[in-house]
């Protein structure tokens, strides 16, 4: 038996008996009835319950804002958090995020407010002047039905402007350290159903001795598991506190990025090599769900709609998988087999994903359609990565998401495609040999006609994009560069 | 003097941006929603079983694993409800739990009530229902064939509209439609039911109409009115979700209360709320209209075909007013209009901010677009041809005068503020050489009628308490979504004593202390509601007054009540000592206050008369660039002007427009409702079903009030702002229907539906792009 330690407005707060799929939400408003974060949905994508969990990273402390509604609570284990009732001063004064949101009329009818509140919060707490594109990523993940959103970005642009409440970061991580622990003291939760091991060969010998076990890391989609199919998880193994996955590795062949490290952070780490991926990664779910979830656990769930593999695919990923002390590697397009099914044994994880450097002489371009910019699930996602050899493709990969069962590369069209001239004949041709690489289905977000005539449109994009005679700029392509 | 000083007083009071009066609470968490309400002892939890069949006989209900469920106490079927299985608002077409019949998916079958939330949804999933399949109606278009309506068809005639269109030089004829939409309030549906002495009951329900939540309990458990007490302090998001909707819910909890004996919850889940709840109806148009070579419209012809669902609900007002505001700002000539409620097997449509104003408006502007490319000029001139006149051409259809037309004036106002004609055609230049993306601009728009279609819910009461420390309590019959009621009304009786706003407090609806009141709907919260409680304090104000008058000697009407100081000729008192003055006085120092619309009437059957007090006016104008590859679109500027009359809190009214523009975006851009072969929605959830998120706010958004005074007497001359400015954002929709005309040298018209969503906006661009080879 363990106790799930983490600390609440400055205390610590010790949990013996945890439920392992309760959420933070439900422990606030039904365990403490501190009912200020708000449920608008429960499964991560209004931000209702937005609230902010503080971490140590190497010499400081990351704030960082996640969804409470889906963040099972045994994961707060060595954290901090806090919440809308955080964050008044002991005199009862409001913090200057609230205060501009008073000043400002960000508040209509005040339910989703309070997630509003700590979304500002961390944005407050990690950009000292954060301008529009800031505050619309930082907000993304927030839905609010009454405003319209613009006092709410009157209120971030002016939350500076207010006297800095008193830092108590040094406090924070005195406490913070005093939670650490160390390699070998893992949490293994008394129902027997929770294990949070802090090593990577502890957590491959956890896998093999609870092969069905359900492997948890940011609890984006398994949290979804409990609050909407309703779904009982004998066995939860938590990789949040295996150091090591937390890692990014960073070599001149490539960048390794463990199983545990978020979506914020290897977003970050790919787009510094591969900048066309940048807004795909803004546009990938919110900040929030971003924060939480990992850019592995995307892979290992391996949603045909999941947005990150035919980036990754497109640029060569490679997976290295774990299986008690064997260790194998495969091109990430090979993991998977049909309808979220791939070939992992029972027992066996993702260690980490290798992408390649980036080289030069590599054109790329991700687009993703969707109905709303913000926090949509892609009715296309497509990625693009050529090599022309003067005006010949030397080499193209196209790999698209929402198009098939599985995240899949258009393996006719690139063999059409290779070889030959990249110009306007060779693409329309291409354009048509796209049909023959799949077979989209109708659903809400997109019917298969228009999946199929938007792909080959976005082909013909990448074309105008990367013709050697007068390439168009993104602005001329994307109405989202268009300055506005 | 007098009246200039008060004139004054009111002038600046009505214009002050004071916070909404919960502001500080809502940014602290510390607001309370009905689930944040400490739970008494024993308290249970429902979650409900649901059809999954669109149109079915029930054969068998199997509960006994439910039962046997851990946590469970007990369930709840149709047999349990002591009085009347129904809930509708007007029409008793509305099960509370279906019996041997259901009519959509998602349809509430039965209720399981357990120890904790969780264990009642887990036992819901063990029920075993059987059915027998029926045919099922899941379309307008089927449905209007089959004519299988939820109310007998409705019929406006002015004139010989088919003559008109006959002698017309012009004419055309076509089809539109526009989709529904979900209210997506951010606090779900929520009752608390809990039973007290003598058989009466206490509900706390997020409700828009509190009244009617007592009555239906009433009724579902057959007692009497004055056993059941309904108590709401604020709503997070109604939007008219909550307007009648709330009441199976509200039913539901008081059935499980009443036969378990225990205060129950019924919290729904996200899903469940929509696949249970009512949306904005879709609507479907014929249209047929003739007009002259500049444009103006000579006579219509028009079908309006409304998705109203299983059952009746509010769809036949929603339709009456979408029948009355197919004419938005615009004189029509003869017309001719027939309107049809069809009934299908999905949910029940209801109330959504606008109430069918936005869906009749919206087609007369697709025709007025038309027209527009069909004769070659720019839409904007022939809206112009078409605006009702100011001494003629100023009957409205169902012959109402209009008599306080601002919308040339505004509009002229608009087009010159947002440089309309010069970005028009900046926006011609750059698609002449934009290769790829087109730029639309458009200009819309707005008449709105304020008042309920049905005259006798145009009443509403108020309550104001003045405490011997000088503080004042209101209470009045509105409810508090979010749209600053309460802020506005304590505005108007801190106006009225001559007191600091601090001082006076607004509190939850309250059944027992106002009766009989209307819903929060119509926009009509604060016209209704302020002028009640105005109405009250005024009363008390009188009282005071008179006092002062026999103390001191002066006249009443010398006595001035402004800056927490009771003012008479050479003499003046704090307004808080006046008050201990009056206790001890024996003054009565609370009283109750009661307003209803003057000059109103409307015979339903003829859909003729003046059912509107008066009409809000405003205009849009949007900027947009669309990909014709993929249909993506980004809205590129918004500029507003809109008549909120004299804004009583101008903060909270631009609040409101810029809000209720974002919302009218969302529906007619990225809000799409999708429902399978089976009937199934499957768009019930954010996941699936995208409103507006921040990046959809313009960078360049500019909202401004249009200075005016409402020419008829409302609470402070102001003017309602709920609804009218949600047909504001037209202008985005005809701004993408411009940017896809463009591609046809703006000849052909593209036939856009609503919503546009890229898929939507690429078809249009297929179509015109294969009629223009």
């Amino acid at each position: 038996m363990d106790t799930v330690r983490f600390i609440l407005d400055g205390k610590l707060v010790e949990i013996d008996d945890v439920e392992p799929t309760r959420s933070v939400l439900q422990y606030l408003r039904e365990d403490l009835r501190r009912t200020g974060s708000k449920e608008g949905c429960a499964e991560g994508d209004c931000g209702a319950c937005t609230v902010v969990i503080a971490e140590l990273t190497g010499d400081g402390i990351r704030y960082r804002a996640v969804n409470a509604c889906i963040q099972f609570l045994p994961t707060l284990d060595g954290k901090a958090l806090f919440t809308v009732e955080s964050l008044k001063a002991a005199d009862g004064s409001l913090h200057p995020v609230q205060q501009s949101m008073v000043d400002y009329h960000g508040s209509q009818c005040g339910f989703c407010t309070p997630g509003f509140i700590m979304s500002m919060y961390a944005l407050y707490k990690n950009n000292s002047a954060p301008g529009r594109g800031d505050i619309d990523d930082a907000l993304s993940g927030n839905l609010c039905r009454c405003t319209g959103y613009r006092p709410i970005i009157e209120a971030c642009l002016h939350m500076v402007d207010y006297p800095a409440p008193q830092d108590n970061d040094q406090d924070l991580r005195k406490q913070l350290l005093g939670l650490r622990r160390a390699a070998g003291q893992s949490l293994e939760l008394e129902r027997g159903r929770y294990y949070a091991p802090t090593s990577v060969d502890e957590l491959a010998s956890l896998c093999q001795q609870h092969p069905s076990a359900q492997i948890l890391a940011g609890g984006t989609d398994v949290g979804l598991w409990v609050t909407k199919q309703l779904r009982e998880l004998p066995v939860i193994i938590y990789l949040g506190n295996v150091s090591e996955l937390g890692q990014i590795k960073s070599s001149r062949d490539n960048i390794e990025i463990g199983a545990a490290v978020t979506l914020s952070d290897a977003g970050d780490a790919i787009c510094a090599q591969y900048p066309e991926f940048s807004e795909m990664f803004r546009r990938f779910a919110s900040v929030p769900v971003r924060n939480a979830g990992t850019l592995v656990g995307n892979i290992a769930n391996g949603s045909p709609i999941g947005d990150s593999m035919p980036v990754l695919i497109a640029i060569k990923t490679w997976v290295r998988l774990r299986h008690g002390d064997d260790v194998r590697e495969m091109a990430l397009e090979d993991l998977y087999l049909d309808y979220m099914k791939n070939v992992m044994q029972a027992g066996e994880f993702i260690e980490a994903i290798e992408i390649p450097a980036r080289d030069e002489h590599l054109e790329l371009r991700c687009y993703k359609l969707s109905k709303r910019f913000d926090q949509d699930i892609s009715a296309v996602c497509a990625a693009f990565a050529l090599r022309l050899d003067g005006d010949t493709v030397n080499e193209i990969r196209i790999a698209l998401g929402g198009m098939a069962a599985i995240p899949k590369r258009a393996l006719l069209t690139e063999k059409l495609l290779t070889g030959g001239k990249w110009d306007e004949s060779s693409v329309t041709a291409a354009m048509g040999k796209l049909a023959e690489d799949f077979t989209p289905l109708s659903d809400m977000r997109a019917s298969a006609d228009y999946r199929g005539r938007a792909t080959a449109n976005l082909l013909y994009r990448f074309y105008l994009e990367t013709r050697s005679q007068q390439p168009l700029d993104s602005e001329a392509v994307n109405v989202f560069a268009v300055p506005g | 003097m007098e009246d200039r000083v008060k004139q004054q007083a009111r002038e600046s009071a009505a214009g002050t941006s004071v916070p909404h009066e919960s502001a500080v609470l809502h940014v602290a968490g510390e607001a309370t929603y009905v689930d944040d309400i400490p739970e008494l002892v024993g308290t249970c939890h429902i979650a409900l079983g649901l059809s999954t069949q669109a149109h079915a006989r029930i054969i068998s209900i199997d509960l006994d694993a439910v039962r046997a469920a851990p946590g469970v106490v007990g369930v709840i079927v149709a047999a349990d409800i002591p009085g009347h299985n129904d809930c509708g608002p007007i029409i008793h077409d509305d099960p509370i739990l279906a019996d041997d019949l259901v009519q959509f998916v998602g349809q509430p079958v039965f209720a399981a009530v357990a120890t904790s939330f969780t264990a009642a949804r887990k036992a819901v999933g063990l029920a075993r229902i059987e059915y027998e399949s029926l045919p099922a109606v899941l379309d307008v278009a089927t449905g209007k064939s089959q004519q299988s309506w939820v109310l007998p068809p409705m019929q406006l005639r002015r004139g010989d509209a088919e003559q008109a269109l006959k002698s017309a030089a012009r004419k055309m004829q076509g089809h539109f439609s526009v989709g529904g939409q979900e209210q997506f309030y951010l606090e779900g549906q929520i009752s608390y039911v809990a039973p007290k002495e003598d058989g009466c009951f206490h509900l706390w329900c997020s409700t828009q109409h509190p009244t009617e939540m007592q009555q239906v309990v009433a009724h579902a458990l057959d007692i009497d009115f004055n056993q059941v007490l309904v108590e709401m302090r604020r709503m997070g998001g109604g939007f008219g979700g909550k307007e009648s909707q709330s009441a199976i819910f509200a039913c539901i909890t008081a059935v499980a209360a009443y036969r378990l004996r225990c205060p129950v919850k019924l919290r729904l889940d996200r899903d469940d709320d929509m696949l249970i709840t009512g949306k904005r109806h879709g609507f479907e148009f014929e249209y047929e209209v003739g007009y002259d070579d500049t444009g103006l419209i000579q006579g219509a012809k028009i079908e309006m075909a409304a998705q109203a669902g299983f059952s009746a609900d509010l769809t036949g007002p929603v339709v009456t007013r979408a029948v009355c505001h197919f004419d938005n700002a615009y004189y029509l000539g003869d017309v001719a209009i027939d309107a049809y409620s069809v009934k299908t097997n999905t949910q029940s449509n209801t109330a959504f901010r606008g109430f069918g104003g936005p869906q009749g408006a919206i087609a007369i502007e697709y025709i007025i677009d038309n027209i527009a490319r069909e004769l070659g000029k720019d839409p904007q001139e022939v809206r112009k041809v078409n605006f009702y006149g100011q001494d003629e051409r100023n009957t409205t259809p169902y012959g109402q005068t209009v008599r306080d037309n601002v919308i040339h004036e505004l509009v002229a106002e608009l087009e010159s503020s947002s440089d309309y004609y010069a970005r028009r055609q900046a926006a011609a230049v750059f698609n002449q050489t934009s290769p790829v993306l087109r730029k639309g601009v458009a200009i819309t728009p707005v008449k709105f009628g304020i008042s309920f279609n049905v005259v006798h819910f145009n009443q509403a009461g108020a309550l104001v308490h003045i405490y011997t420390d000088g503080t004042v309590l209101v209470n009045h019959g509105g409810t508090e979504m979010g749209q600053g009621l309460h802020t506005k009304v304590s505005q108007v009786v801190a106006l009225e004593l001559g007191i600091d706003i601090e001082r006076v407090r607004a509190t939850a609806n309250d059944t027992s202390k106002v009766a009989n009141t209307s819903a929060t709907a119509a926009s009509t919260g604060s016209d209704l509601n302020g002028k009640a409680a105005q109405d009250a304090a005024r009363h008390i104000r009188n009282r005071l007054a008179t006092l002062v008058a026999e103390q001191h000697g002066v006249n009443v009407a010398d006595v001035e009540f402004a800056d927490n100081m009771v003012n008479w000729g050479s003499g003046k008192i704090p307004f808080r000592e006046l008050v201990v003055q009056a206790y001890e006085s024996r003054v009565q120092l609370w009283s109750d206050g009661f307003y209803k619309t003057p000059g109103l009437n409307w015979d339903r059957d003829a859909m003729q008369g003046s059912p509107f007090y008066y009409f809000a006016y405003g205009a849009a104008v949007s900027e947009v660039v669309v990909d014709t590859l993929t249909g993506e679109w980004k809205l590129l500027q918004a500029d507003i002007l809109h008549d909120a009359g004299n804004s009583i809190n101008p903060a909270i009214d631009i609040g409101q427009i810029e809000g209720a523009y974002i919302q009218g975006m969302g529906w007619l851009t990225s809000e799409e409702l999708c429902w399978n072969e089976q009937g199934r929605l499957t768009t019930h959830a954010p996941s699936t079903y995208k409103i507006p998120t921040i990046t959809d706010c313009p960078q360049k958004f500019t909202t401004r009030l249009y200075r005016n005074q409402n020419v008829e007497d409302t609470i402070l001359r102001s003017k309602a702002v709920g609804e009218p400015p949600l047909l504001l954002p037209f202008s985005v929709f005809f701004a993408i229907r411009d940017a896809i005309a463009s591609l046809s040298d703006n000849r052909i018209n593209p036939p856009l539906r609503a919503p546009a969503t890229p898929e939507a906006i690429l078809d249009a661009i297929d179509a015109i792009r294969a009629e223009a080879k």
